[in-house]
């Protein structure tokens, strides 16, 4: 994370060219409500998502050491904002990028989370990123399954030369999260729930009536 | 090796029902080959059950092993310890190897999480195909190698059929025709004599007819 605290942008003291961006940055400065009405005022993609206004996702991004890590580099080099809400986990090639992985990153509570691999055909290791492409195919599929949205997970493609897709896509994906809003496996979430079943049984438990558990 | 496939998420939600300690076993053999039942689908299937429990509230534990084989008791047997502490296991194995664990620990609730298909292989990453249909009575030798009782659509022994058109079956047009497959490698090994003569019906006593099969190497017995 070290390379990513030094790649944050000081906005305060830089001036900013793109408007997108100083709403982004603005984002970061102020409290939620003052942030969206200052990404309305500058009419900043980086604003916030209808639903949920007050909510700032985690964002788990695994970018290949050879394209979007670098990528990520270059736009803190080209001084470009991006949202604080995503968290760059390095590996080696997005092929190294396994199914379980991306579940347990939802399991702990990211809102969201994307693979950041080469362009196609670019892959230092030759197929890396399809296979990435897959697996996140394949994890998207059990997301949706389980009920989680499918569209929490996304794999991109990018080269090292992209410090301004990088931006654009952290920006994508923050305000696709956004949109959708807190995983559900957050505590916070759980916790605004109504009872369930086995909440019940729980109860029942705690009232010395425990009963043989009987699954179907 | 034994092919199968993974049952829907869903249902294994049902299958395993309100456990609040679930074990999921995994197997070392056939299912990690076909990548379905191994020690990566375990992790992979509880991590997507622990969301799903999250997601809904709920409390309980999601233990995962996975054994060398579950169609062997002395491998089965290192279970015990999480077993024990288990309401509920959920097998990635075979049905063997579900039978198997359930036939160990009796007074546990053993559910399967696999649709065990076939006897098959690896064709190609990522794919299986059928190879053998378990008859007990190959007759491999006479067809060059090539299974007319599991490739052939209808099992005939003395084909093709009509249904076979370009080298395809009836059924569906991606399935090639096992006696277009046995006649090109015949007539390739310059044994076209074998397609001379006539089979007679087979004799399936060998086959499932005869009721479920056991097979005793007296010599391997050490009690």
């Amino acid at each position: 994370m070290s390379t990513l605290a030094s790649k944050e942008p000081e906005a305060a003291a830089e001036p900013v060219e793109d408007g997108a961006a100083a709403g982004a940055a603005e984002d970061r400065a102020m409290p939620a409500e003052a942030a969206e009405t200052g990404a309305a005022e500058t009419g900043a993609a980086g604003g916030t998502g209808s639903s949920h206004p007050d909510f700032e996702p985690k964002i788990v991004a695994f970018c290949c050491y050879y394209c979007a890590y670098s990528a990520a580099d270059l736009a803190g080099s080209m001084r470009l904002q991006y949202p604080a809400n995503i968290r760059i986990i390095e590996v080696p090639c997005s092929g190294k990028v396994d199914p379980v992985i991306l579940l347990k990153a939802f399991e702990e509570g990211a809102d969201g989370v994307y693979v950041a691999g080469c362009m196609e055909g670019d892959c230092h290791f030759l197929k890396g990123n399809f296979r990435a492409k897959r697996r996140v195919q394949a994890v998207k599929k059990i997301l949706d399954e389980i009920g989680l949205d499918g569209r929490r997970l996304e794999m991109f493609n990018l080269s090292a030369a992209m410090g301004t897709r990088f931006a654009e896509i952290a920006e994508e994906m923050t305000e696709r999260i956004k949109e959708l809003g807190p995983s559900p496996v957050r505590p916070e979430a759980s916790a605004a729930r109504p009872a369930t079943v086995l909440d019940g049984a729980a109860e029942q438990e705690a009232a010395g009536k425990q009963g043989e558990v009987k699954p179907e | 090796m034994i092919v199968a496939e993974p049952k829907p998420i869903s249902e294994v939600a049902k299958l395993v029902g309100d456990s609040r300690h679930l074990l999921i076993v995994g197997c070392g053999e056939c299912v990690t080959v076909c990548q379905v039942g191994g020690e990566k689908e375990v992790e992979v299937l509880a991590s997507a059950l622990r969301i799903m429990w999250k997601k809904d509230g709920r409390q309980g534990t999601i233990d995962t092993q996975t054994i060398v084989r579950q169609c062997e008791p002395e491998y089965v047997a290192e279970l015990a310890k999480k077993v024990k502490e288990a309401d509920c296991v959920l097998s990635l194995g075979c049905g063997v190897g579900v039978q198997f664990i359930a036939e160990a620990y009796p007074d546990k609730w053993v559910v399967p999480g696999l649709n065990t298909s076939f006897g098959g292989g690896t064709v190609q990453a990522g794919v299986w195909e059928e190879r053998c249909g378990f008859c007990g009575d190959c007759v491999l030798h006479l067809t060059g190698g090539i299974c007319p009782i599991i490739r052939c659509s209808k099992s005939i022994l003395n084909g093709p059929c009509g249904g076979s058109q370009d080298g395809h079956c009836e059924l569906d047009k991606d399935i090639p025709c096992a006696w277009q497959l046995i006649y090109d490698r015949l007539k390739g090994l310059g044994r076209l004599d074998l397609l001379d003569a006539v089979q007679p019906p087979k004799d399936w006593a060998a086959s499932r007819d005869g009721g479920p099969r056991k097979f005793v190497k007296e010599e391997a017995m050490i009690e």
